[in-house]
């Protein structure tokens, strides 16, 4: 029995196959039907799809208040006793007795906030100097890079950590702002590299050669060229600045007000409980683990597919 | 008077613990309205550095250029580098040899057509894109206002190279300086990139320095040709007179490496042996003596002079190929 192919299907099945094959489809067209076959970018794209809109709809979601303890709670007060699963808490509580699950969906909230925030500030940053240095050359370039060398130098959490402790009275802005400037040195050599191969091409050269100010050189002919290596990094920083965050709140340095949840501050308040009730510790750690790990591969499959060097 | 007067223009390449290297030596050329110059020669001869220099496209630090670029009669070497940049696209245009790296790819055509007029011209972005589609028009795109949105891999290599004459020309600039500007095409669309070339300059009065390694373009478009060899015009010639009578040695080799459809079945092609890095400095001697296949003792050890030799004509060589004589048809 000869199985119905729909004429249409076949059609694109053979469109697919020759697409490799054409070269007059742009980068990004042919990057995005590399990408949307390929499962790591599809496990990534849908668990930050899933991210995104828990943390916005977290609100909602959620089936009790994150920072009322239960009414049970009061109950066996004196006990001092950890709330179990049971109806209406599928996670059961934490610490406080607040409900836990709730807290993990309301967490995720501080999460989005924190890694996009301080992935964009970082990014402006690293814009800003990238920019200067690509565009300038010569000693401007040499003092922005010396400056970069010096920040990379240092591991990055310990520069996160060192820029917070410098605030008296850390908050979660505190926490975006040190995630933050770890990663401008980041940005700052990928566009500043890439800017410098832009000014010897072909193109610069020609703009040149037809009077264009050196400004629309700079913004209309080699920034926009330049930009494509540091988008795709900065999914993959919003990795690094999501664990990092973690991290900081982990250590003591976020938001000491623990009626707004934090996934990592979370992790650091159940430290002494951990032998006895490990899910406290699990479920918040798995979040920040599968959340990061979102990122980083659509992040890599993103570079892998916008690379020349890398296509097929 | 010429509207472009290169008197011994010199490019030297200047690296730290480096030999200086001279890419470009005493060469004067000039080029009247209207008029079309070829510049000659293989890869490394200097060409394109001096096609540069007249831009004043070379980077600052680590090329000195020295000589004179008279513009009507204003030394261009002399100015400032924002009266540079006023002159570049409006008084100079130029045309560069691949058009695919050339475009801005992340810019629409039209912009980039845009950019120069609203640059140069002072129009408004409306009335330069009824311009910009009017110059794409003429430069033969077909359906010139939805090529204004596209980008420039949307169009094919000729398109792409169509599209650059235009904005080279988009000011109307009294000199075009293209450099090889076919050499990335099929000979299809050469033939047709320098036929749009040939009409646009008679067109627009527009002068035309022309460099190229092809002595097909020459033959085709120069009025007046430079052949070049490393870094010195070592042969200038009409053109009909370049093609039937080549002097130096360089040249009446470049002719005899070009397959003829009128040459004699079986005849072998004749290269030029060795290769540019086989040059000697011209300061001890002729600098294609050891490729030369007419050398003396003394092309090794003076340095020959450039000479007229009537008509016109420029040579610079000890023992220049004998004209041929023009066979007379025996009864």
């Amino acid at each position: 029995m000869v199985t119905p192919t729909r004429k249409k299907d076949r059609i694109d099945a053979l469109a697919a196959s020759s697409a490799d094959f054409d070269a007059g489809v742009s980068l990004a067209v042919s990057a995005w039907r590399q990408l949307r076959r390929s499962p790591m970018f599809l496990t990534g794209a849908v668990i930050i799809g899933l991210f995104v809109l828990v943390s916005l709809l977290s609100p909602w979601l959620a089936p009790q208040d994150p920072s009322e303890p239960m009414l049970i709670d009061q109950v066996v007060k004196a006990r001092n006793e950890i709330p179990p699963i049971q109806p209406g808490h599928v996670l059961g509580g934490d610490l406080q007795g607040r409900d836990f699950f709730s807290r993990l969906l309301v967490g995720s909230q501080q999460t989005l906030i924190v890694g996009v925030l301080a992935t964009l500030i970082g990014l402006t940053g690293g814009l800003t100097l990238g920019t200067l240095a690509g565009a300038f050359g010569g000693w401007v370039d040499s003092a922005v890079m010396r400056v970069v060398d010096v920040m990379l130098s240092l591991p990055s959490l310990l520069l996160a950590f060192s820029i917070s402790a410098l605030f008296a009275r850390p908050n979660q802005y505190t926490v975006i702002v040190a995630v933050a400037v770890v990663q401008i040195p980041v940005f700052a050599r990928l566009l500043r590299g890439s800017m410098l191969a832009q000014r010897h091409s072909d193109h610069v050269l020609a703009a040149t050669a037809l009077g264009v100010k050196p400004g629309a050189i700079v913004f209309r002919h080699m920034l926009p060229n330049s930009l494509g290596p540091v988008i795709v990094q900065s999914t993959l920083v919003l990795a690094t600045a999501i664990i990092d965050a973690a991290a900081l709140s982990f250590l003591g340095l976020g938001n000491p007000d623990d009626r707004i949840p934090e996934w990592g501050q979370m992790l650091g308040d159940v430290q002494n409980v951990f032998d006895t009730h490990p899910q406290l510790a699990f479920w918040p750690a798995g979040c920040i683990i599968v959340v990061a790990l979102g990122f980083t591969l659509m992040g890599e499959t993103l570079r892998e597919a916008l690379d020349p060097k890398s296509r097929r | 008077m010429a509207l472009l007067e290169v008197r011994d223009l010199t490019v030297v390449f200047e690296r730290k613990g480096e030999q200086p290297f001279t890419a470009v030596d005493h060469v004067s050329f000039e080029v009247e309205p209207g008029q079309t110059v070829g510049l000659v020669g293989e890869s490394g001869c200097g060409k394109s550095v001096t096609s540069l220099a007249i831009m004043g496209l070379l980077p600052k630090r680590g090329a000195r250029v020295s000589g004179t670029v008279g513009y009507e009669g204003t030394n261009l070497l002399s100015l400032s580098d924002r009266e540079m940049r006023d002159r570049r696209g409006r008084d100079l245009g130029m045309v560069f040899q691949d058009p695919l790296s050339s475009l801005n790819p992340v810019v629409p055509i039209g912009v980039q057509v845009t950019e120069v007029l609203e640059r140069h011209r002072d129009m408004s972005r409306k009335k330069a894109m009824v311009e910009a589609a009017d110059l794409l028009d003429k430069v033969g795109i077909p359906d010139p206002t939805r090529r204004l949105s596209e980008y420039p891999h949307q169009l094919s290599g000729g398109m792409r190279q169509r599209a650059l004459i235009a904005i080279a020309l988009a000011c109307r600039p009294r000199l075009l300086i293209a450099d090889e500007p076919t050499t990335a095409l099929d000979v299809t669309i050469q033939a047709q990139i320098l036929a749009l070339l040939k009409e646009l300059v008679r067109d627009m009065g527009t002068a035309l320095v022309m460099i190229t390694h092809d002595l097909g373009v020459v033959a085709g478009l120069c009025d007046e040709v430079n052949v070049l060899y490393a870094g010195r015009v070592v042969e200038k010639a009409e053109r009909h007179e370049l093609f039937a009578a080549p002097r130096h040695p360089y040249t009446h080799g470049l002719l005899s490496s070009i397959p003829r459809l009128d040459a004699p079945r079986g005849q072998k092609l004749s290269p030029i042996k060795g290769s540019v890095a086989d040059n000697i400095p011209w300061d001890h001697g002729c600098a294609f003596a050891p490729r030369c296949p007419n050398a003396l003792d003394v092309c090794v050890q003076v340095t020959p002079a450039q000479e007229d030799i009537g008509g016109g004509r420029l040579l610079r060589c000890h023992n220049p190929v004998r004209p041929p004589v023009v066979e007379e048809v025996s009864a």
